[in-house]
């Protein structure tokens, strides 16, 4: 079963309840996909087993077979290329390595080469392997690298830590879940997001139930959304300074204190009997 | 002598665009005929790449010198590798910041801040 925490706003809460999922499972895999920031590594502490390169394609130019025409400069997209007399710039981090410049080029003047842009270590924790993407900072994209990274997902059980947002990134991270995990927060903004990501899953067909994380006595308008939506609440998990101040010190919760584990356990057997039933339908 | 001025209405009266990639228009000044035209700055709704595209475009349009308040530096690479000079606009109407090109009144723009990135 593989499931996918996400959240449309960052600050949610995503890493917590995703390395607290992965840590009372102890087994199967943690993949951390915000590779922007990545941090489930900082509280699971797994040991380094490997580390790999993740390289995306980019054009170079021959200068002496380039006429100038401007063909590659009009075509991109992304707007990676500049043409001043003489020479043909390509900027690498504009540049979504798409390949469109070098099959347009009249003069066969481009080709394609690979680049470093970020790397994925993989390591274990107990019976767990733990999965962490990392960009080179100052890259355009980080969607090859979570390709890459989910390559390895465990069909039996696995926790795929979403990067912030409802983008790309996010798309390609659930691309191959089975379940989503929503946490929101109890604010406008934090069930505007969750309004975003929950339209997401729609799009891409998936199962969904929502986490309620900092909940507070008075009005939540993510529990708000949820009921006006049909979406399932799985679980509340009340604003606690206790778990803020653990969490800070890169504690798991689930090993700090057994009212938090107990919690995880049943919130872990929840996710995974939704979403097994959600594969039945 | 061509010079470009980012503006944010088609107008000699108008103020520069605090923005370079994303400014609504550009000023082209012609100092030769004393001629000013408007063009429509086409990058200035892309999320990324805005920079380049629109240095580009002054590339094309043959120009000697941009008059700006901030740049990015890929669009400055591509501006220096054309050999067009870029000076530091003042808080004034384009029309006076022309004055001041052709008074030889205005500094150099030396600093450039990163790039904009698309995030998508």
């Amino acid at each position: 079963m593989k499931i996918a925490v996400l959240s449309g706003k960052g600050g949610t809460g995503k890493t917590l309840v995703s390395v607290n999922l992965a840590a009372v499972a102890d087994k199967g895999g943690y993949f951390d996909c915000d590779v922007e920031e990545p941090n489930g590594h900082l509280f699971l502490k797994p040991s380094l087993i490997g580390e790999e390169e993740v390289t995306s394609l980019k054009p170079v130019v021959d200068m002496d077979r380039c006429d100038g025409c401007k063909v590659c400069v009009t075509a991109c997209v992304y707007k990676a290329l500049a043409y001043i007399p003489g020479e043909l710039m390509i900027f690498d981090e504009i540049c979504h390595a798409c390949g469109l410049c070098t099959y347009l080029c009249p003069q066969q003047a481009l080709k394609e080469t690979k680049r470093v842009i970020g790397t994925i270590r993989r390591g274990g924790r107990g019976s767990l392997s733990v999965h962490t993407g990392k960009m080179r900072i100052g890259e355009s994209t980080g969607v090859p690298i979570i390709k890459k990274l989910l390559k390895k997902l465990d069909d039996d059980l696995s926790i795929i830590d979403s990067p912030p947002g409802s983008g790309c990134l996010v798309l390609e991270t659930i691309e191959h879940a089975d379940y989503c995990l929503l946490v929101a927060e109890p604010t406008m903004f934090g069930a505007q997001n969750l309004a975003l990501v929950h339209e997401l899953t729609r799009v891409m067909n998936k199962p969904a139930g929502v986490l309620l994380n900092k909940v507070e006595d008075g009005l939540n308008p993510s529990e708000l959304y949820a009921k006006e939506h049909d979406l399932k609440i799985l679980a509340s998990l009340p604003y606690d300074s206790y778990a803020a101040l653990e969490s800070s010190n890169a504690e798991l919760l689930v090993e700090r204190s057994e009212k938090y584990r107990t919690f995880f356990l049943e919130l872990l057997k929840e996710v995974v009997d939704e979403a097994t039933l959600a594969a039945q339908r | 002598m061509i010079i470009a001025i980012p503006a944010e209405e088609k107008s000699l009266d108008s103020v520069i665009s605090v923005n370079f990639g994303r400014s609504p228009y550009f000023c082209i000044y012609d100092t030769e005929k004393q001629q000013s035209t408007f063009i429509d700055n086409e990058a200035a709704g892309r999320p990324g790449g805005a920079g380049v595209e629109a240095a580009q475009n002054l590339v094309n349009q043959k120009i000697d010198t941009l008059v700006a308040f901030r740049l990015g530096d890929h669009a400055a690479k591509v501006l220096s590798g054309a050999k067009i000079k870029v000076l530091k606009a003042v808080n004034l109407s384009i029309a006076d910041n022309i004055a001041k090109v052709l008074s030889h009144s205005l500094e150099e723009l030396n600093e450039v801040h990163p790039g904009g990135i698309n995030k998508g």
